[in-house]
C-alpha cells in the first residue's frame, strides 16, 4: 500500500465521521459509508464502543467489513443477538442509541431526508430503496449523524418525498410532535462539515475541506447557505486512520 | 419415520400450500432467505401472489421478474451493500413483464405487523412516521390518540399471510425449530401465519431438540410441513453452515439489468433445473467449499437435571 497516495475527498468524509464518533457508547450503524467509519472508529479511537445493526446485532466486533447489515461476521463474537423486534422495541425505541448515522438520495436544509422516490411517488422517475430502519431511527435515536456526498442532485431545496424527519420545518418542530431525539446534529460530506446549532435548526456550514471555499460549497447546495462566524478547516487524516481504511476496512478501495 | 412425520419435499409443500393469490412470506434478513422455496414456486408458475418481506432482496427481485407476483408488501428495496433491485424497479417503474402494486412500510412497520398478527392484536403502536410522508403514500398507516396522555401514536394493521417458508439451522420431524444467529423477523412471521413450512438443512432427533429448548424458536404446533434442503438458502446463507455469497450478490447486479438477461439467468438456473439437489450440482463443490466458514463455537451450558 502505497502511504503517499493522495487523501480522496471519500476518506476525509469517513474520517470525519469516525471522529465525530467518539465519546458515543452506543452507534446505530447502517449500509455504506456508515458501515465503514463506525467500524473505523472502534478500531481506532473507540474500541469500547457497541455498533448496533438493525439486523438485531448489539454489539457487533467484526473480523471483516461486513458487505451488508446482515452479514454473519456480525453475530459471531458479538454482545448479543436479538430478533428485529426486541432492537426496534428495546433498544431504539427504548432510548438506548447515543448516535445513529444515516444517509440518503435528498437532503433539505434541515436535515430531512429522503429515500423513497425520484420525481412523484405513485409514478416514480426513479424508485429508491425507501426506510428501511431510518424514519423510526431518525424519531428515536439520540443524536443523528448523515454521511453523503455534497451534490446539488442531493442537497435541494424541497424533498421529492420525506422519508425519514429531520428538524421538519426547523424551530421546535420536533419536540412539538413528541418526538424522543433531538435528531439531526451533523451532516458530514466530503467538501464540508454541518451542523445545525442555531435556534432555527438550519444547517450550517461550520468546516470546509482542503480546497473548498464558502462559494464553492455554495455551488452545490441547492438554498443560500448559513455560514458560522468562525469556519475552520476539516482536520487532515492520520497515517494511522488511512492504514486501518486501506488495509483492513476496504483494501479494494471501493469507497475511496 | 414415523407415522407422525411432517417431512415432505419442496415440490409437495409448493403444491400443498402456495395457491394463486395466496399472500407468501418469505422472511429472513439477510440470512436464512429461503431461495429453494422461491425457485420452486416460480418453477410451479403460481401466480398473483401477494409477496410480504421487509428487504425483498434478490428472492423476490427474481420471484417479481419470473411474473409471479401482483403486490410487494415492503420496507427496504435495495440489493444490501450492492445497490438497486433492478427487476422490481423495472416493475414498478415500467410493468415489465407486469405491473407491481406496492405498499410500504419502515422496518419496525413491518415487524409490528408481523407482531400484531402472531399475538392477534387489532394494530400496533410504533414511534415512526411522525413526521413522514410516508402516511400519506399509505392510508394504512394511522395515527390514534394516546388514551392515557398526550399526544398520538403511529399505528401498524396486524399482517397474517396465507402461508410462510421459514428457512433454519434444524428441526425435528414435527417441526420443533432451533435457530440461531440473525433472528431476524423468522419468530414474528411464523406464529402469524395461517400454514408454515420450516426448510432445514439438517433434520435432527426429537431429543437433540429437548437438550436445547432456549434454541427452539418455533414449536412443531405451529408447523405443517418440514422440509429438509440443505444449502435452500444460497446465495443467503445460515449462520455456522455457509457463508453469504456476496459474488452472486455483486453479479446479480450485471444478470439483472435487463428483462432478457434475467430470463435467461432463471431459464438457466431454475425452470431447466428439477430440484435444489440439481442446483446444488450446477452449483458445484468449489462453491460450497468457498462458502464454509471456520469453527466458531459456544461451550456448551448445564441446563440441570431435575428428578
Amino acid at each position: 500500500m502505497d502511504d503517499t497516495q493522495k487523501i480522496t475527498p471519500s476518506e476525509l468524509m469517513i474520517i470525519t465521521a469516525s471522529r465525530a464518533l467518539q465519546g458515543n457508547r452506543t452507534v446505530f450503524v447502517g449500509v455504506g459509508l456508515p458501515n465503514i467509519a463506525c467500524n473505523l472508529a472502534r478500531r481506532s479511537h473507540s474500541p469500547e464502543m457497541e455498533l448496533v445493526y438493525e439486523s438485531g446485532v448489539f454489539g457487533a466486533q467484526p473480523a471483516r467489513l461486513p458487505l451488508s447489515i446482515g452479514d454473519p461476521t456480525l453475530v459471531s463474537g458479538a454482545t448479543s443477538v436479538v430478533s428485529m423486534a426486541d432492537l426496534f422495541m428495546l433498544y431504539l425505541q427504548g432510548g438506548l442509541i447515543d448516535v445513529a448515522l444515516l444517509g440518503g438520495a435528498q437532503i433539505d436544509r434541515f436535515g430531512n431526508l429522503n429515500t423513497t422516490v425520484i420525481g412523484d411517488y405513485q409514478s416514480p422517475r426513479t424508485r429508491l430503496p425507501g426506510s428501511g430502519g431510518a424514519c423510526e431511527i431518525a424519531i428515536n435515536a439520540k443524536r443523528i449523524f448523515m454521511i453523503m456526498r455534497l451534490s446539488k442532485r442531493a442537497f435541494v431545496p424541497k424533498l421529492d418525498f420525506l422519508t425519514s424527519p429531520g428538524h421538519l420545518d426547523g424551530g421546535d418542530a420536533r419536540q412539538r410532535l413528541g418526538m424522543p431525539g433531538y435528531g439531526p446534529d451533523q451532516v458530514i460530506t466530503d467538501k464540508a462539515l454541518f451542523t445545525f446549532d442555531n435556534p432555527e435548526r438550519e444547517m450550517m456550514l461550520v468546516e470546509l475541506a482542503p480546497g473548498e471555499t464558502v462559494e464553492s460549497v455554495q455551488a452545490v447546495v441547492g438554498w443560500p447557505i448559513r455560514v458560522a462566524d468562525e469556519l475552520r478547516e476539516m482536520t487532515p487524516p492520520t497515517a494511522e486512520e488511512l492504514a486501518i481504511i486501506r488495509e483492513q476496512l476496504d483494501p479494494q478501495g471501493l469507497y475511496r | 419415520m414415523t407415522a407422525t412425520s411432517k417431512l415432505i419435499t419442496m415440490r409437495e409443500a409448493v403444491e400443498q400450500y402456495v395457491e394463486d393469490g395466496s399472500t407468501l412470506a418469505i422472511e429472513g434478513f439477510t440470512a436464512f432467505i429461503c431461495f429453494a422455496a422461491a425457485h420452486e414456486i416460480i418453477r410451479q408458475r403460481k401466480r398473483d401472489l401477494v409477496l410480504c418481506r421487509l428487504t425483498p432482496d434478490l428472492i423476490y427481485d427474481q420471484m417479481i421478474a419470473a411474473g409471479v407476483a401482483a403486490k410487494l408488501v415492503f420496507s427496504y428495496l435495495g440489493n444490501p451493500g450492492v445497490g438497486s433491485l433492478h427487476c422490481i424497479r423495472r416493475a414498478v417503474e415500467k410493468g415489465i413483464p407486469r405491473p407491481l402494486e406496492i405498499e410500504e412500510y419502515s422496518h419496525f412497520g413491518m415487524v409490528g405487523r408481523y407482531t400484531a398478527g402472531a399475538a392477534d392484536l387489532p394494530f400496533f403502536p410504533l414511534r415512526s412516521y411522525l413526521g413522514s410522508d410516508m402516511p400519506a403514500a399509505n392510508d394504512r398507516i394511522q395515527f390514534v390518540d394516546n388514551p392515557y396522555g398526550e399526544g398520538q401514536i403511529a399505528v401498524v394493521p396486524p399482517l397474517k399471510p396465507d402461508i410462510t417458508f421459514v428457512h433454519a439451522q434444524r428441526a425435528d420431524i414435527h417441526g420443533n425449530t432451533h435457530l440461531w444467529g440473525l433472528l431476524g423477523t423468522q419468530k414474528e412471521v411464523a406464529f402469524a401465519s395461517k400454514k408454515v413450512v420450516v426448510v432445514v438443512e439438517e433434520i435432527v432427533d426429537e431429543d437433540m431438540i429437548r437438550r436445547d429448548p432456549n434454541r427452539t424458536l418455533i414449536p412443531g404446533l405451529i408447523v405443517d410441513a418440514v422440509v429438509h434442503e440443505p444449502y435452500g438458502a444460497h446465495p443467503s446463507y445460515v449462520q455456522g453452515y455457509y457463508d453469504r455469497d456476496n459474488d452472486f450478490y455483486l453479479k446479480w447486479d450485471e444478470w439483472s439489468r435487463d428483462q432478457e438477461t434475467t430470463e435467461a439467468w432463471l431459464e438457466e438456473w431454475v425452470y431447466a433445473l428439477p430440484d435444489r439437489a440439481a442446483y446444488l450440482d450446477k452449483l458445484g463443490r468449489e462453491t460450497l467449499e468457498r462458502l464454509a466458514p471456520g469453527r466458531f463455537e459456544a461451550d456448551p451450558i448445564n441446563y440441570g437435571r431435575y428428578g
